[in-house]
């Protein structure tokens, strides 16, 4: 074997692969956020009566789960600039990651809906609540906490899948080694330090999901 | 009161309740038995619109409960139901759980809600566990917490469904009790009950129900010592 390690110029780039680190945490984040949001209105869409409602959800769902995320990107980034609308790179990371994480939490909360026993939206009704605020104040607290496990792999799922965004020149973590790496070509040391980064942001995901969830579900 | 002019009830090709009429007047306590499948707690739902009817009407207070232009969600604060499978919300404590409806649905402050209540759960002797979450109360205490939510929101009518069917024999008892105080407070009350003991202690009148249609209605005494229809003389020989 006769490649030398050199560690020096990675350990030179630390501060910039830390706030990379810190890019690709924010875009995990806040499409998780837009997800939530989206797989909530996508799941409560599907168990609709309305045929034109629960058929764009199905779609979005469908496409979300079976094509690879990468192509989601593509289509936020090129697809779409086709049509003469081109966003910026953080806006197709954003974009494609909340379409993704929206199809696949979609699916885990219509399970969650389903775990909550029709007795309770009763009793909720028998109470004089409408169904909207049965909804918010009764069921979905409930389907929160029967996909809190699923959601927090979600977030995990998203960290790793923003790498993706180097593919449409965006410089989150991966992006940003791989820029380091092709001017200095020391591939692996980059890339090993980077994968630390991955491993140390999701263990603190994983940690705070911990103990966020005493404090959350105390029953 | 609660007047009930002709009412079917079919669950698709079911016939459930096949022309029921029946009046409750204020301050009266009446129990409806009747073996399983017979209509009486389909009945119930169809009082407070949690069911759709096909024929016939439910008018409380003079408001047709079924017409289009009532507001459900106001009538049904005064209508309080009390369900076999006791149905606390999990995720709140026993406080949050009485005092969320005076809080969104009759817009009282949360303060005031809190008060309400506090007062409901020691009215149901519940005052030691006030912050305790239901899953660390029995089922005893879980039912009376669903009849103290009832209460707090102030109604003039109180609907138990198999109040207590779904308990631990040992557990009836303290629900009984709780209903049997409402009662004597004077609250109007339609007791869906397997209950013989209470039906006949507690209520001012009995009705018999049988494959959907209400056999025979009267005070306790007759019902239980002198029945008329061969139906409720047959039902009441065997839950004896």
């Amino acid at each position: 074997m006769d490649y030398n390690f050199h560690w020096r110029p990675v350990f030179n780039k630390l501060p910039e692969l830390l706030s990379a680190g810190l890019t690709t945490l924010e875009v995990a984040t806040l499409s998780m956020i837009i997800g939530i949001f989206c797989g909530l209105l996508l799941a409560i869409a599907r168990m609709s009566d309305n045929k034109l409602i629960r058929w764009p959800a199905t779609v979005w769902v469908e496409l979300a789960r079976n094509t690879p995320a990468l192509f989601q990107l593509f289509f936020f980034g090129f697809g779409l600039g086709a049509f003469s609308i081109h966003l910026s790179p953080y806006f197709i990371v954003v974009a494609g990651l909340a379409f993704n994480n929206a199809g696949y939490l979609a699916e885990n909360f219509r399970g969650g809906f389903q775990a909550v026993p029709d007795t309770q939206i009763r009793a909720a009704r028998s109470l004089g609540m409408t169904s909207t605020q049965t909804y918010i104040r009764i069921v979905i607290p409930q389907v929160l906490r029967i996909v809190y496990h699923p959601m927090t792999n979600q977030m995990v799922w998203a960290v790793l899948m923003s790498s993706l965004g180097m593919m449409v020149g965006f410089r989150e973590l991966s992006g940003e080694t791989q820029f380091f790496a092709s001017k200095t070509y020391r591939m692996f040391e980059y890339f090993a330090v980077a994968a630390l980064i991955y491993y140390a942001i999701v263990k603190v995901i994983l940690g705070g999901a911990k103990l966020a969830s005493f404090r959350l579900f105390r029953y | 009161m609660i007047e009930i002019k002709g009412l079917h009830k079919y669950f698709g090709a079911l016939h459930v309740l096949k022309g029921i009429d029946l009046n409750v007047e204020k301050g009266e306590v009446l129990s409806v038995i009747g073996s399983s499948g017979s209509g009486k707690s389909t009945l119930l739902y169809c009082i407070n619109a949690l069911e759709e009817i096909q024929k016939g009407a439910v008018i409380v207070d003079g408001v047709d409960v079924h017409a289009k232009s009532t507001d459900m969600n106001k009538l049904r604060q005064n209508l309080g139901m009390v369900f076999q499978q006791w149905n606390s919300f999990p995720h709140l404590t026993a406080l949050e759980n009485v005092a969320l409806a005076p809080q969104i649905v009759k817009k009282h402050s949360k303060t005031d809600a809190l008060a309400i209540a506090e007062k409901q759960l020691r009215h149901v002797g519940l005052g030691e566990k006030l912050n305790v979450y239901p899953s660390a109360l029995s089922g005893g205490q879980q039912q009376r917490l669903a009849i103290a939510r009832a209460l707090a929101m102030e109604p003039e009518y109180m609907l138990f469904d198999e109040a207590t069917s779904a308990l631990d024999p040992e557990l009836v008892g303290e629900v009984l009790e709780t209903m049997r105080m409402l009662a004597e407070e004077g609250m109007t009350m339609i007791c869906v009950t397997h209950e013989m003991g209470f039906a006949r202690d507690v209520s001012d009148r009995v009705a018999y129900f049988h494959q959907g249609v209400m056999e025979e209605i009267g005070p306790p005494e007759q019902i239980f010592g002198d029945p008329k229809s061969e139906h409720t003389k047959k039902f009441l020989a065997n839950v004896r």
